[in-house]
C-alpha cells in the first residue's frame, strides 16, 4: 500500500500551526509557581503531535527540537522539574523556532540548522542544569518508545486500564501517538503498518483493519488527533475531534499511570464536525449568493407582470424562493464570520515581549474575544490593532517610577475589548496610563505648520495625532515614535468602512475605540430616488424620513435648514450634490431623510422613498475610482447600478459647523 | 468575440512580431487597438451617472456583477455626434486588471500587422496626442492609426485610474 504523503503535508502544516498557537497561548498563561497540570498536558500534547507528524513526514528538523521540548515538559508535568520564567522564555523561543522551521518546510526553503541547534542547546541546557541530566535528551527520536505517552499498543495487551478508559468514554489517542513512531512506519514502507502491533486490542484494531482494507488511503494522519474508542459500526468516529469539555476529572487524577496518560492524550481542541474550507471558496459562494439575490429580485419583478392563475402560483413560488435565498444568504454570511480572538490572540505574546523590552509591568486583559467579525475585516484589523496596542504600551503606560509617583498600581493595565453594538462592532484599546498630552500635541501640530485653533475641543485635538508624520514621542524607539503609524492606522480602518474615536483623560489613561460595520458585503438600505436615478442610503444611518412643512424650513445665509426634534438640521440636496440636471423642486415638496454618523447629523433632500432593501455592496474602485459622497454601488432588481451614499462624506464640515453656531 | 479567440490572439501576438488589432471608427478616421486587450464587444445600454465626473465618462454599468465605467471616446476627442441607440458600440477592455468600456462610432475588422509594417505616427491630423499612439499601418483600404489603448485609458487625461498609475505614466 503506497500512500502519497504529499496530500497530507498541508494538513500537517495547518495543524502544526494551530498546535504552536495553542502552546504559545498556554505558555503565556501558565503560572510558574503552580502550573495547572491540564495546561502542561495540553502543551505536551501539542508538542507531541508536532513531533509525531514531523516524524512520519520526515521533517527531522522539527522532530529533534520537539523531542527535547517534550522531555522538559514531561519532567515538568511529573514534578521532576520546576518551571521558571526563564524556562518558559526558552520554550516560547522554541515555539518561534518551530514556527520558522515549519514555514521553511512549507515554502520548501532552506532550513536554518544553526537556529535549530541553538534552540536545542538552549533546551538541553535546562535539562542539564537539573541535578540529574536526562538520558532522554540525548536519545534520538527513533527511540521514543521509552516515552510513556508512546507504545500504547505495545503495552496494551496486559493493561487493565484500557477497560477503564473505555468506560470513561475517553479518547485513546492512539492515532495521535502512532505517527510519532517513525521507525515502525518506515519499516512497513507505508504509514499504517504500526497497527499490526496492536493485536492486544481486538476491538479497536479490528475496526481499524477493516477500515484500512476498505479505504486504505483515508488519512488517519490527516487528523492525527483524538480518537474515540469504537465499535465496528462506528468506524468513522475516530476522525471526529473531541470536545474540550470532555475532560473528566478521573483523567487528571489518573494522569500518572502510563496507560491512563495515553487516554489523556487527545488534543482537546475545536468542536466536533468542523472542516477546513479555503476562504476563496467561501468568497465564491458569497458572490454567487449576491448574484442570486439580484436574479431573485428580477424574477419577482417579472412575476408581478404575470396575470391570472399562473401569476398567483408564480408569485407564491417566488416568495418561497426569496425566503430560501434570504436564509442561504444569512448562512453564507455567517460562514465568513470568525471570532475576533483570531487577532486578539497574538497580543498576549506581543505585550509580554514588549513589556520586557520597555521594562514595564503590564497586564493585558482581553474581553469579548468571541465577538464575530467578517473575515476580510479581521485580516485588515491586525495591523492597526497591533499599532494601537504598541502605542498604548510605549506611550500610554508610564514608566514605573512615574506610575508610583502618581500613586498608581505598579502594574499597568491594557484592556482589549470587542463587542457588538447594534449594527456595529466596537473594538477598544484602553490603558490606564498618562493619557494624551494636549499641550504637546498642539505644540507639535503648530511646529508641523498645521493651522490650529489653540482653543479647539479635546476631541479635535486627539484627532490631530492621525495626521501624517505626527509623533510626540521625545525619542524614536524600536517600538514607536517615528510618526508613520497613526495616519496609517486611520487609513486602514477607514478602508474597511470603520472609524476611530479617542477618549483621553490626563493622568487616567486613554481609550481608542474602533467602530466597524458588521459585514462589508451586504447592508440594509433605503432606496430613494431623484428624478430617474436611484440611490441607497444605509438604513443604519437613518434616523427618520419626513415630509417637511413649510414652517420647518429656515434659510440661513445660503443654506437651508430644517427645524425638527428641537434642533436645526443642515440640509443637503442629493439633486445638487449628485449633479442631476433637472429643475429644482421646492423643499416642501420633497422628502427629507434625517441621517446621523458619528457626531454629524443632517438631512438629505430626495424626491421619493422607494423602499427598504438589502443590497450587496459592490466596489466602485475596482474598475473606476473613489467618488466623493459615494461609498460603493449595488445592482438593483432590474440589473441597473445604483450608488450607495457615503453619509459621512456627503456633507461638508463647514456646513455642519455652521449649524453648531446657529 | 469570445475569450478564446482573444487568448489565441494573445498567443499569436507573443509568438511572432505579428500583432492583431481590432479596428474601429472614430469620426472619419480608422483606429486600431491591440486585440489582446479586448474583453468583449457589446451594445450600448443605459448607464448610471456618476456625480462630478467629466462628461466623457458616461457612467457605470453592471457587467455580470462588476461595476464598470464607460468612457465615450467620441465625446472625449470631440470627433463625432455622440448619439446613443441600438447601434452604438461599446468595446470592453481589460486594462491593468480592470475592465473599462469605451464607446466608439463603429467596429470594423481585425487586422494582422507585422512590426515592420508599423510606421511612426503622424504629428497632426489625429485626435489623440501622439504619446498614446503606437504608429500607423497601411491596410487595403487606407491607413489605420494604432492606439496604445492601455496608455490612453490609464492616462491622467482620462483620469479613471488612481494617482499611482498616473505616476507610472510620468515615468513612461
Amino acid at each position: 500500500m503506497s500512500v502519497d504523503m504529499n496530500q497530507f503535508h498541508n494538513v500537517f502544516f495547518e495543524e502544526s500551526q494551530e498546535h504552536l498557537q495553542t502552546m504559545e497561548e498556554l505558555l503565556l498563561n501558565i503560572s510558574t509557581d503552580d502550573p495547572d497540570p491540564e495546561d502542561l498536558n495540553s502543551i505536551f500534547r501539542a508538542a507531541h503531535s508536532i513531533k509525531g507528524g514531523s516524524g512520519i513526514f520526515g521533517f527531522d528538523a522539527l522532530t529533534g527540537l520537539t523531542h527535547v521540548m517534550e522531555t522538559i515538559l514531561d519532567k515538568a508535568r511529573n514534578h521532576e522539574l520546576d518551571l521558571t520564567t526563564d524556562i518558559v522564555d526558552v520554550l516560547l523561543a522554541t515555539t518561534d523556532t518551530l514556527g520558522d522551521i515549519l514555514r521553511a518546510y512549507q515554502d520548501e526553503t532552506e532550513i536554518d540548522w544553526q537556529q535549530i541547534e541553538e534552540g536545542k542547546a538552549a533546551l538541553e541546557a535546562i535539562l542539564t542544569s537539573e541535578q540529574e541530566p536526562s538520558a532522554k535528551a540525548e536519545s534520538s527520536p527513533a527511540f521514543d518508545n521509552d516515552d510513556d505517552g508512546f507504545g500504547f499498543f505495545d503495552d496494551a495487551p496486559g493493561q487493565p486500564q484500557q477497560d477503564s478508559a473505555d468506560d470513561e468514554d475517553d479518547g485513546f489517542g492512539f492515532f495521535d501517538d502512532a505517527p510519532g513512531q517513525p521507525v515502525a512506519a518506515e519499516e512497513e514502507d507505508d504509514g499504517f503498518g504500526f497497527f499490526d502491533d496492536a493485536p492486544g486490542q481486538p476491538v479497536a484494531a479490528d475496526s481499524i483493519e477493516s477500515h484500512n482494507d476498505s479505504d486504505g488511503k483515508f488519512g488517519f494522519f490527516s487528523e492525527p488527533k483524538p480518537a474515540q474508542p469504537l465499535k465496528d459500526e462506528e468506524a468513522f468516529g475516530f476522525f471526529e475531534q473531541e470536545k474540550p469539555e470532555n475532560k473528566s476529572p478521573a483523567r487528571t487524577a489518573a494522569a500518572k499511570k502510563p496507560a491512563a496518560k495515553a487516554a489523556a492524550k487527545p488534543a482537546a481542541k475545536g468542536d466536533a464536525g468542523s472542516i477546513r474550507v479555503e476562504t476563496n471558496k467561501i468568497d465564491t459562494v458569497v458572490n454567487l449568493v449576491g448574484e442570486m439575490v439580484i436574479t431573485q429580485s428580477i424574477l419577482s419583478m417579472i412575476g408581478e407582470d404575470v396575470d391570472g392563475n399562473t401569476g398567483e402560483k408564480l408569485t407564491g413560488a417566488i416568495d418561497e424562493l426569496s425566503r430560501n435565498i434570504r436564509e442561504i444568504q444569512e448562512a453564507v454570511m455567517s460562514m465568513r464570520m470568525i471570532p475576533v480572538s483570531f487577532v486578539f490572540n497574538r497580543f498576549p505574546r506581543l505585550v509580554r515581549d514588549l513589556a520586557k523590552t520597555l521594562d514595564k509591568k503590564i497586564e493585558l486583559i482581553i474581553e469579548g474575544g468571541e465577538t464575530e467579525v467578517d473575515k476580510s475585516m479581521i485580516e485588515k484589523l491586525a495591523d492597526p490593532l497591533t499599532h494601537l496596542v504598541r502605542n498604548s504600551l510605549d506611550h500610554g503606560i508610564e514608566p514605573l517610577e512615574k506610575r508610583l509617583a502618581a500613586g498608581k498600581p505598579e502594574i499597568g493595565t491594557i484592556v482589549l475589548k470587542a463587542e457588538q453594538r447594534g449594527g456595529n462592532i466596537l473594538i477598544s484599546i484602553k490603558d490606564d496610563g498618562g493619557g494624551l498630552n494636549r499641550e504637546k500635541i498642539l505644540d507639535k501640530a503648530i511646529s508641523n505648520g498645521m493651522d490650529i485653533d489653540p482653543k479647539m475641543p479635546d476631541e479635535e485635538v486627539w484627532q490631530l495625532i492621525f495626521a501624517p508624520g505626527f509623533s510626540t514621542a521625545d525619542a524614536v524607539t524600536d517600538v514607536s515614535g517615528r510618526g508613520v503609524g497613526m495616519d496609517v492606522v486611520r487609513r486602514n480602518i477607514e478602508a474597511i468602512q470603520g472609524g476611530i474615536d479617542i477618549v483621553s483623560v490626563g493622568g487616567q489613561g486613554s481609550t481608542f475605540t474602533i467602530k466597524l460595520p458588521l459585514t462589508l458585503a451586504i447592508i440594509d438600505g433605503m432606496c430613494v430616488s431623484v428624478e430617474n436615478e436611484t440611490y441607497i442610503i444605509p438604513l443604519l444611518n437613518i434616523i427618520e424620513s419626513l415630509q417637511p412643512r413649510a414652517d420647518q424650513i429656515k434659510t440661513l445665509a445660503n443654506d437651508t435648514m430644517l427645524w425638527s426634534r428641537d434642533q436645526y438640521w443642515p440640509l443637503v440636496s442629493l439633486r445638487e450634490t449628485m449633479q442631476i440636471n433637472a429643475t429644482d423642486k421646492r423643499v416642501e415638496d420633497s422628502i427629507i431623510v434625517l441621517v446621523e454618523i458619528g457626531k454629524k447629523r443632517y438631512g438629505i433632500i430626495v424626491d421619493q422613498l422607494l423602499g427598504k432593501q438589502q443590497v450587496v455592496i459592490k466596489s466602485l474602485e475596482r474598475h473606476y475610482k473613489k467618488v466623493d459622497g459615494i461609498s460603493g454601488a449595488t445592482i438593483m432588481g432590474d440589473g441597473k447600478v445604483a450608488m450607495i451614499i457615503d453619509v459621512d462624506n456627503l456633507i461638508k464640515n463647514e456646513q455642519i459647523n455652521q449649524v453648531g453656531l446657529a | 468575440m469570445n475569450t478564446v479567440s482573444s487568448q489565441d490572439a494573445a498567443l499569436a501576438a507573443t509568438v511572432g512580431a505579428n500583432k492583431e488589432y481590432l479596428t474601429f471608427m472614430l469620426g472619419e478616421e480608422q483606429y486600431g487597438l491591440a486585440i489582446i486587450q479586448v474583453k468583449e464587444i457589446r451594445g450600448y445600454e443605459p448607464v448610471t451617472k456618476i456625480a462630478n465626473a467629466p462628461d466623457f465618462i458616461k457612467g457605470v454599468i453592471n457587467l455580470r456583477g462588476d461595476i464598470v465605467p464607460i468612457v465615450d471616446l467620441r465625446v472625449k476627442f470631440n470627433v463625432s455626434e455622440a448619439t446613443y441607440n441600438e447601434f452604438t458600440i461599446v468595446i470592453m477592455l481589460n486594462v491593468q486588471d480592470r475592465i473599462v468600456g469605451i464607446v466608439v462610432d463603429s467596429v470594423s475588422d481585425v487586422i494582422n500587422v507585422t512590426e515592420d509594417e508599423i510606421h511612426p505616427p503622424p504629428e497632426f491630423g489625429v485626435a489623440f496626442d501622439s504619446r498614446y499612439l503606437d504608429g500607423l499601418a497601411s491596410v487595403d483600404d487606407g491607413l489605420v492609426i494604432l492606439v496604445n489603448i492601455e496608455r490612453l485609458i490609464t492616462s491622467r487625461e482620462i483620469g479613471i485610474f488612481d494617482s499611482m498609475n498616473q505616476q507610472n505614466e510620468g515615468s513612461v
